[in-house]
């Protein structure tokens, strides 16, 4: 049991560190290095290499953002199949759309709660 | 070989007083209690970011002006400058206080180009009053330069924090009891190909090495001579590779050599490597070195002034950060 939480711990800091030593070494700005990550992960799933990672790592594999890119081409190709070429694009926000959709409700949400002050 | 660069003033003006004001955070600063006005709100309740800059510049020259009994009409003119484009706030600062006006920017170098200029225009006759100064704002400057703080971005160790503060100085004819200009050493741009805006102490060290030599060869003078020689905003980071860069120079690296940019947030480490801005050396001067000048604690100081000379477009098209260092000599008889 207590097994899940270490595995999930370390693989999920495992792809943290690569996003950090991205950051710090190869002196990528946040917005490259977020997208890297998310180009990552698709390419992984593309190879058929994340499913196996989220089966091993559980939450340590779909917290990070990784797992985007993952859902990105998991939904692409679960609607290709069904709908050919078109579900390409129909199906890439398909499982993503709740991500998505929860990001923009909890950041309009928190935009009234709170005014951003720029100071520690 | 006439050496250039070099300027020494006739007649000595004087620093007949300052004005110092400085935002919220700024109370963490060692040398608070000698700033003149502080405000409780990073923006000084004028609602934007640039506005309650210009403000801190409005009252820093009122302040200034105030000390030597004169009103804005009094002085003949305000040489100042800040970071953000165009140096709008100095532009709206000028508009309020109506001295006629000539902005500045040798980005954090600026409290020293203008001080240099004041002297100049006050030993050729021109001026009676002039008011020279610079000073930052660190959300609009941040914004600019780096990722607006809302986003949240981590910073490295080498990174500097933009400080909120406006200092300036009025220079007039020599006044016996005051601190006078004596001369001064305009720098020359080295750009050593650094480009990581996160690390500019090190990008400005060597300019600041470069001015120091050249103001001991061109003037004549020794370490020795001054009781302190300040540097602007280079950092932890930037001032250590100065002082090494010094010592390769062959000068003997004193306690007399001080670092605003390091100093100005004591020792705090969420200022990481320490203050920046065109704020930052301005206050410190027209503050700290200044009243140690008047206790008679020091009685000749060399100040030289960093300033990195980059612009958000030009970092973010790879290109490398120009940086300059000017300095300027000062006396107490």
């Amino acid at each position: 049991m207590i097994s899940i939480f270490i595995t999930a711990f370390v693989v999920g800091g495992l792809i943290c560190v690569v996003g950090q030593l991205l950051f710090d070494v190869a002196k990528l700005t946040p917005a490259h290095t977020l997208c890297l990550l998310v180009v990552i992960g698709s390419v992984l799933d593309g190879l058929g290499l994340y499913e196996p990672l989220i089966d091993f790592a559980g939450a340590g594999a779909t917290i990070p953002i990784t797992s985007f890119g993952n859902s990105l081409t998991h939904g692409a190709m679960a609607e290709a199949e069904k709908h050919g070429l078109i579900g390409v694009l129909t199906g890439m926000f398909e499982v993503t759309s709740s991500g998505i959709s929860s990001a923009i409700i909890f950041g309009f949400i928190a935009s009234f709660l709170f005014k951003p002050k720029g100071t520690i | 070989m006439v050496a250039r660069g070099l300027l020494t003033f006739k007649t000595n003006p004087s620093i007949a007083s300052t004005g110092v004001t400085a935002g919220p955070l700024e109370k963490k600063s060692p040398f608070v209690s000698l700033f003149d006005k502080m405000y409780d709100e990073e923006q000084s309740g004028a609602g934007t970011n640039e506005q309650g800059h210009a403000k801190m510049m409005e009252d820093a020259c009122m302040i200034a002006l105030s000390k030597v009994d004169s009103v804005p009409e009094d002085a003949d003119f305000l040489l100042i400058g800040d970071l953000v484009n165009q140096m709008t706030p100095s532009n709206f600062c000028a508009a309020t206080v109506g001295i006629p006006y000539m902005g500045m920017f040798s980005a954090c170098a600026t409290s020293v180009s203008t001080l240099i200029t004041a002297a100049l225009l006050t030993d050729s006759g021109f001026s009676k009053i002039a008011i020279a100064g610079a000073g930052s704002q660190h959300n609009a400057v941040e914004r600019q330069f780096r990722y607006p703080i809302e986003y949240g971005s981590q910073k490295p160790e080498t990174s500097q924090w933009t400080v909120t503060a406006v200092g300036v100085a009025a220079v007039t004819p020599n006044k016996k009891g005051m601190p006078s200009i004596v001369c001064a050493t305009i720098g020359s741009v080295v750009d050593l190909g650094m480009t990581d805006p996160l690390n500019m102490g090190a990008a400005m060290a060597p300019a600041a090495a470069d001015t120091l030599q050249r103001h001991l060869d061109g003037h004549g003078t020794k370490i020795t001579d001054y009781d302190c020689i300040m540097t602007g905003d280079l950092g932890k980071t930037g001032f250590e590779l100065y002082k090494t860069l010094a010592s390769n120079n062959g000068i003997d690296v004193t306690e007399n050599f001080r670092d605003a940019g390091e100093e100005f947030y004591g020792e705090d480490p969420s200022f990481f490597a320490g203050a920046s801005g065109a704020g930052c050396s301005s206050t410190v001067y027209f503050s700290e070195i200044y009243a140690k000048m008047l206790q008679g604690e020091y009685k000749r100081v060399l100040l030289i002034a960093t300033g990195a000379l980059l612009s958000p477009l030009s970092f973010q098209q790879g290109d490398t950060i120009p940086c300059i260092a000017h300095a300027v000599e000062l006396t107490m008889k």
